[in-house]
């Protein structure tokens, strides 16, 4: 079957693209190809990708979206690779004013993923990487069996979150130097410029016993790592005692990993950017008189919300629509954030204009995080109506707590914070002088939830092969979770 | 066109069958299969089978939601089908539905507990006939003729000829233009099987009781059904009378009465004598009662009906015991007496729900 864009499609696409460019998206080459649901729900299983390695989970989410399709609860418009030139796939039965709003949506989706900053560093050659990747994995398959490579895949994605989302944009550690000999200890002498007084300020005994405690200090056997290492699957590749197949095998996963966080960074942004492009682009260009209604239904669907569930394509576009009339109005700055008066705020407008230009910095320099510490204003949260909940013991359920602006905004930022994955490093790799891994997890006010601890430490285990232990809080109290390959041990300990 | 993906589906479904499979012999003792049932297919909770991470305890993290509210007020989360959102993530409760055929269930069950195929009675005489239109033939009678056809090749004739008009575009089949249907005969071997399930509704067989019961019928229907292309089931309920009731008042009916469990055999006998006919019928009577007859003279009637008019006529006759504070239990031991090494008779006292695993065993797994 030809999945090429039937011609007047290709027409279509012409168009939005003379549109996007119109208003100033930058994306890369951009190719449509259009599926049917049944591969529209493979490609999203895998992903977004045609092609992945041979895993249960794929089948797992494919099932899953197979169903909500069959029952009608859902179904995807479209998928889009992050991948010089792109690939989007739109759903065969989509009517052509969907396609036209997918399209909007997939340039600014693609604008996104080449101008955002924390894209820079992603492969945009992931769609032969990943191709690549699956035939790897599928040898090992044929030379190993597959029991073996999936159940060690199993064990690597259990712990595929710990990765170090900010190394590239920061040296972690001093590149050793060559001549990082140890060096004789240098001990300090008290000055004195009266050669015969030297005796009796630095007193031979005192500075022999300073020698030999210098000597001892340097002949303790370094911790290592030296310093706590954020990129766990990193150091197993390096440290843990692997097949060589295996250190393929986590390299390729580690790789994948590295390359999806940026999207995680990015949801709320990334998808307030698309559906703020499809919008405009249709409202304002491309919709024809007779497509409005299907147009104003579909939009509405992208942005409606689920009971009292955040919807990012919702939030993501009214921040951005807040941000650009904010700079437009001239809605920014110390003389405005100082004014306290809340009709002269409502009708503050300086005629500035700045507002297009600001969101195009906005969706380059920042992601989720700093885009919602930035942006997110008391304004914002009141119009939005947006809340923090939290669970009632008492009660059983989740509940509304507060609608205060800083509590809101707390809570949202603590949620985005490491794309709501605990931090968790590499402390000491023999652990005891017995070769056991130590990971600390860096307690930020929420404890790590028991259960899914004991199961990831297994998984951790099996790749480590020694005793694994992670030291977290607990209901305020340091405790240290263990996993020895056979029993998992929980004590109290010290956690600084 | 195969999918790439169906290989990691299949996979993945077979992580699932072996979960289930690992499980069954608790979800044997749970009631709450029974309640999830579509027409074919069955939804089971599987315990964790994703992908465990070092992640946040749910409850503690809380999070931030949108829409209308005071403080104190419950979250609406929306339709949970739709579990995208953080929000609607339930922490703790990591349980995956699958959604099995009653058939494959059977087949674990059959795998797990090594139960034999059931070997139908006399099924070469069983033979279905079946008329099935296949064709379209141009002989054949009138009140068959295939309309669109007929209709299709007069089009066709009258275009070839030239007469067609547009204007006029009148169509008058001729002789040659008619078509008809034309069927074929199709035999295949066909087993029916007949479920009769009866129960003991006296004051003595309490809730606890009665859930044994639904459960086990529910298990020794799949199994049964997987078994044979038609299947019939019947409820008797009976105290000290006995009446033909639907599913439904057989699980639900409480009685208060006494205990004559020949009214029961009584009216299973006419039943089978009315409607099923043993050389057309496999025949499973199922009876379940704590084994407090009234008098030992209705036991022996009850001996007598079954040796007489039940056991000539069936695949095999099974009794249920279940224990009950009340029940004396006396009833299995004069069966036992009885029909010790009769092949036809299957025997099992089901103490608790734990019990219900064993008691399949003892009555499927002789493959009758």
């Amino acid at each position: 079957m030809s999945t090429a864009l039937p011609p007047h499609l290709r027409d279509v696409q012409e168009e939005m693209k003379g549109h996007a460019r119109s208003f100033g998206l930058d994306f890369f080459d951009t190719i449509f190809e259009v599926i049917g649901f049944d591969e529209m729900n493979m490609v999203a299983s895998y992903d977004g990708f045609p092609v992945r390695y041979p895993h249960w989970k794929w089948g797992m989410q494919y099932e899953r979206l197979a169903k909500s399709y069959e029952y009608g609860l859902s179904r995807i418009y479209e998928l889009v690779i992050n991948n010089d030139p792109s690939y989007a796939y739109l759903l065969e039965s989509n009517q052509d004013v969907d396609q036209k709003l997918v399209m909007g949506h997939v340039y600014g989706h693609v604008d996104f993923f080449k101008n955002n900053f924390v894209f820079a560093h992603t492969n945009r050659k992931m769609m032969d990487e990943m191709a690549n990747h699956a035939t790897r994995v599928r040898k090992y398959v044929d030379r190993f069996g597959i029991d073996v490579v999936e159940a060690f895949v199993d064990r690597v994605l259990s712990i595929d979150n710990l990765i170090d989302v900010h190394s590239k944009y920061i040296v972690r550690r001093r590149a050793k130097k060559e001549n990082d000999e140890p060096r004789a200890p240098r001990l300090r002498e008290l000055p004195t410029d009266k050669e015969y007084m030297r005796h009796y300020i630095n007193p031979p005994e005192y500075m022999k016993a300073q020698r030999e405690k210098a000597e001892q200090e340097q002949r303790k056997p370094k911790r290592f790592p030296e310093e706590t290492e954020r990129d766990v699957l990193g150091f197993l590749m390096e440290h843990a005692p692997l097949e060589r197949w295996q250190r393929d095998v986590l390299d390729m996963l580690r790789e994948e990993a590295y390359y999806f966080a940026p999207q995680r960074q990015t949801k709320i942004m990334n998808e307030g950017w698309a559906t703020y492009w499809h919008a405009k682009i249709m409202a304002e260009k491309a919709c024809k008189p007779e497509e409005l209604i299907d147009f104003a239904d579909h939009h509405s669907g992208v942005v409606s919300m689920q009971g009292n569930q955040l919807n990012p394509y919702k939030l993501g576009l009214e921040l951005f629509r807040n941000i650009e009339e904010r700079w437009d109005k001239g809605q920014f700055g110390k003389e405005y954030d100082d004014c306290d008066d809340i009709a002269q705020r409502r009708r503050w407008d300086r005629q500035l204009g700045l507002g297009r230009q600001k969101i195009f910095e906005v969706r380059k320099f920042y992601t989720d995080v700093t885009f919602i510490d930035e942006f997110l204003t008391l304004e914002f949260v009141r119009e939005a109506r947006l809340f923090a909940f939290g669970f009632n013991k008492k009660r059983g359920r989740f509940e509304i707590t507060s609608r205060e602006f800083k509590e809101v905004k707390d809570k949202l930022l603590t949620q985005l914070t490491n794309f709501g994955q605990p931090n968790i490093s590499v402390l000491d790799a023999n652990h005891d002088n017995r070769g056991e891994l130590l990971l600390r997890h860096q307690h930020d006010g929420v404890d790590l939830e028991p259960e899914y601890t004991k199961a990831t430490l297994q998984a951790l285990q099996a790749i480590w092969n020694r005793p694994v232990h992670v030291l977290t809080r607990s209901e305020g109290k340091g405790v240290m979770h263990g996993f020895d390959g056979k029993d998992h041990t929980e004590r109290s300990a010290e956690y600084a | 066109m195969t999918l790439r993906i169906k290989q990691d589906h299949v996979r993945f479904k077979d992580i699932v069958r072996g979960k289930i499979k690992q499980n069954l012999k608790k979800y044997v003792q749970k009631g709450e299969l029974i309640g999830k049932r579509g027409k074919d297919v069955i939804s089971i909770p599987v315990p964790s089978i994703d992908l465990p991470h070092f992640r946040f305890n749910d409850k503690q993290q809380g999070g931030v939601g949108q829409g209308e509210g005071e403080p104190g007020q419950p979250l609406n989360q929306g339709d949970p089908q739709d579990g995208s959102g953080k929000a609607g993530d339930q922490g703790g409760e990591h349980s995956l539905e699958v959604e099995v055929t009653l058939d494959e269930l059977a087949q674990m069950l059959g795998e797990e507990l090594h139960l034999p195929r059931i070997e139908p009675r006399g099924k070469h005489k069983l033979v279905a006939e079946k008329t099935r239109y296949v064709g379209v033939a141009p002989q054949g009678p009138e009140s068959l003729r295939h309309f669109k056809r007929t209709y299709k090749q007069a089009l066709k004739r009258t275009l070839a000829m030239g007469t067609y008009d547009p204007l006029n575009p009148r169509i008058v089949p001729i002789r040659e233009d008619k078509r008809f249907r034309t069927w074929r005969i199709q035999t295949r071997p066909e087993s029916n099987a007949v479920i009769i399930y009866m129960m003991d509704v006296s004051g003595s067989m309490g809730d606890e009781q009665k859930e044994i019961v639904r459960i086990e019928s529910f298990w020794l229907d799949t199994w049964l059904r997987h078994q044979y292309d038609g299947i019939e089931s019947r409820y008797i309920i009976h105290d000290a009378m006995a009446k033909e009731v639907d599913r439904e008042t057989f699980f639900h009916t409480r009685e208060s009465g006494g205990t004559m469990i020949s009214s029961a055999y009584k009216l299973c006998a006419q039943l089978i004598e009315d409607h099923y006919p043993a050389s057309e019928w496999n025949i499973y009577p199922f009876h379940f009662s704590d084994g407090d007859n009234w008098s030992a003279d209705d036991t022996r009637q009850c001996i007598q009906l079954l040796k007489d008019n039940i056991l000539p006529k069936v695949n095999m006759f099974a009794y249920g015991q279940v224990e009950s504070p009340y029940g004396s239990g006396q009833f299995l031991k004069d069966l036992e007496e009885n029909f010790d090494g009769d092949e036809r008779v299957a025997l099992s006292e089901i103490k608790d729900k734990e019990g219900i695993y064993q008691s399949i065993k003892d009555f499927l797994g002789r493959g009758k």
